[in-house]
């Protein structure tokens, strides 16, 4: 067995894909602590719908690089997203919820008046559930990804106490003079930008299991935000890889193992905790 | 010239007048209690003092150089803290935020302060212990230590004893009596009348007519006696 995963990771497509999917899991692990708590855990499903739609709008319009669209929709949702959490009319929940499906339907709709291709169901399937283009990345790809995700890692540690102090309370924060809103859409911003890479990995169904499992996880463990923070980094990073090496070695789709893999790790921090609990 | 001035204030929502024609003043090192039914607009009035909202018309103008991050902030119990995983020692710290601007990190004099801060408030050995595990009293007297963090001048503390127990209560009321004896000027939302007109120096009524004036004035008009008889009616009954 380790032999064969030896000789699997001689090839470099194999060593690209878990590159990317570990740091991608590791960007969303950071945020996912703040958007659970901020109880924006459906964000992730969401934005991914609504990349989804802005996909189908692409290849309709035959662009032949659909994030020229993508990441400028999503971005856009985003902010309109969190924003509404604050004192909208229609409620944060309610918002995503309709948002998300709109831009499915809608997405699908176009998908199946004008599609161009020949096999459209399993194109809707690979965007749906992931493509195996986490498979196929190029080593200009992978050079992106990782600028990106350095990125969004220095901002996170930069700007780590006032996460914290915008999460935790916000009227005291811009009470105190904080630029809470500055913050919030930043953080909007980046969450677009990895739910959009993080497409590729999962696909748009499964996108939200990559925000809430790791912050779930660590918050049933840990007592601090920094200790959550960190252990839900650690926690994402590990099942990323593991589910992508158990995807190449089983030859199951890559997405779902890697959420499978989460779910279960969830399951042992559950059993952990229950046991921590019955010894105090 | 006073700590702050409310000139004219109107306050509402959408353009709909819950309270206006506001007028008071407070200096520095008064105890100021802002008394009012439900709804009558005390939470509008301390979110406007904050900037938080803006007032519909009327002037709020801050005096002897106070800054707008020099306001210490006691908040009402909001649903995401309630399972917030955070120690005591990191809530406490983030009440430097408004005065870091784009640092990222806390210095170690702020480390100091906020160490300080936990002792006066009886909570240094709580440290390390998560916020959402301490009971109504301790989180409160966390939240007034990152208050504390915040401003050496002006605290505001919205309805502080709300949902807590008698003795916890008057345990409360005792330390923020000490902090306003120290010097730190202090307004207070509260519906516990019988307490503000203990403690304060001065209470503002709003909801219906507006009072503002001294305790003993308050005690003598005709507003005052009215609600503090009602309340008192509440307790026998």
């Amino acid at each position: 067995m380790i032999e064969k995963l030896m000789m699997y990771l001689q090839y470099p497509f194999v060593r690209y894909a878990l590159i990317v999917g570990m740091l991608i899991a590791l960007c969303s692990s950071l945020l996912g602590v703040t958007l659970v708590l901020k109880r924006f855990s459906f964000i992730g499903d969401g934005l991914s719908h609504v990349a989804f739609g802005a996909i189908a709008v692409a290849s309709v319009l035959n662009l032949s690089n659909n994030m020229i669209l993508v990441l400028p929709v999503t971005v856009v949702s985003a902010i309109l997203l969190l924003r509404t959490g604050q004192n909208a009319r229609i409620k944060g929940d309610a918002a995503i919820a309709m948002i998300s499906v709109g831009a499915m339907a809608f997405g699908y709709l176009l998908m199946n008046l004008f599609s161009t291709s020949s096999n459209l169901s399993g194109d809707v399937c690979s965007t749906l559930f992931g493509s195996t283009s986490i498979l196929t990345l190029t080593e200009r790809e992978v050079w992106i990804c990782i600028v990106l995700s350095l990125l969004v890692v220095i901002f996170f540690i930069l700007f780590y106490n006032k996460i914290f102090a915008v999460t935790f309370d916000e009227n005291f924060a811009k009470a105190v003079g904080t630029k809470a809103n500055l913050y919030n859409l930043l953080i909007a911003v980046i969450i677009a930008v990895i739910i959009v890479l993080a497409m590729n990995l999962v696909g748009s169904l499964l996108i939200s299991a990559l925000v809430i499992f790791p912050a779930l996880s660590a918050m049933r463990l840990f007592r601090s935000f920094k200790t959550v923070t960190i252990f839900s980094a650690v926690f994402s990073v590990i099942c990323a890889g593991l589910g992508i090496v158990i995807s190449i070695l089983a030859g199951t789709p890559v997405g779902s193992t890697i959420v499978a893999v989460d779910a279960a790790a969830f399951g042992i921090c559950c059993l952990a905790r229950l046991i921590k609990g019955a010894r105090a | 010239m006073a700590l702050l001035t409310i000139q004219d204030l109107a306050l509402g929502y959408d353009g709909h007048v819950i309270v206006d024609s506001l007028n008071f003043h407070v200096n520095a090192g008064d105890y100021l209690c802002i008394v009012g039914e439900n709804g009558s607009g005390k939470t509008t009035l301390m979110k406007a003092l904050l900037h938080l909202q803006e007032p519909i018309s009327g002037q709020i103008v801050m005096g002897d150089g106070l800054k707008r991050n020099e306001i210490g902030y006691l908040p009402q119990m909001t649903v995401v803290q309630k399972d917030f995983p955070a120690s005591v020692k990191e809530i406490v710290l983030s009440g430097f935020q408004g005065r870091c601007g784009l640092r990222p990190f806390y210095s170690r004099e702020e480390k100091q302060i906020a160490d300080e801060n936990m002792e006066r408030m009886g909570i240094s050995n709580l440290g390390k212990h998560c916020y959402r595990d301490l009971s109504g009293g301790q989180q409160q007297r966390v939240l007034l230590a990152r208050a504390l963090c915040a401003t050496r001048k002006l605290l505001l503390l919205d309805e502080p004893v709300s949902g807590l127990d008698p003795k916890v209560t008057a345990e409360l009321y005792s330390l923020i009596a000490e902090l306003n004896q120290e010097g730190i000027t202090v307004i207070m939302i509260s519906h516990d009348i019988a307490a503000a007109v203990r403690y304060a120096s001065h209470v503002l009524h709003i909801g219906g007519s507006v009072f503002f004036g001294t305790k003993n004035e308050y005690l003598k008009s005709d507003i005052g006696r009215f609600y503090l008889a009602q309340q008192e009616g509440e307790k026998t009954v």
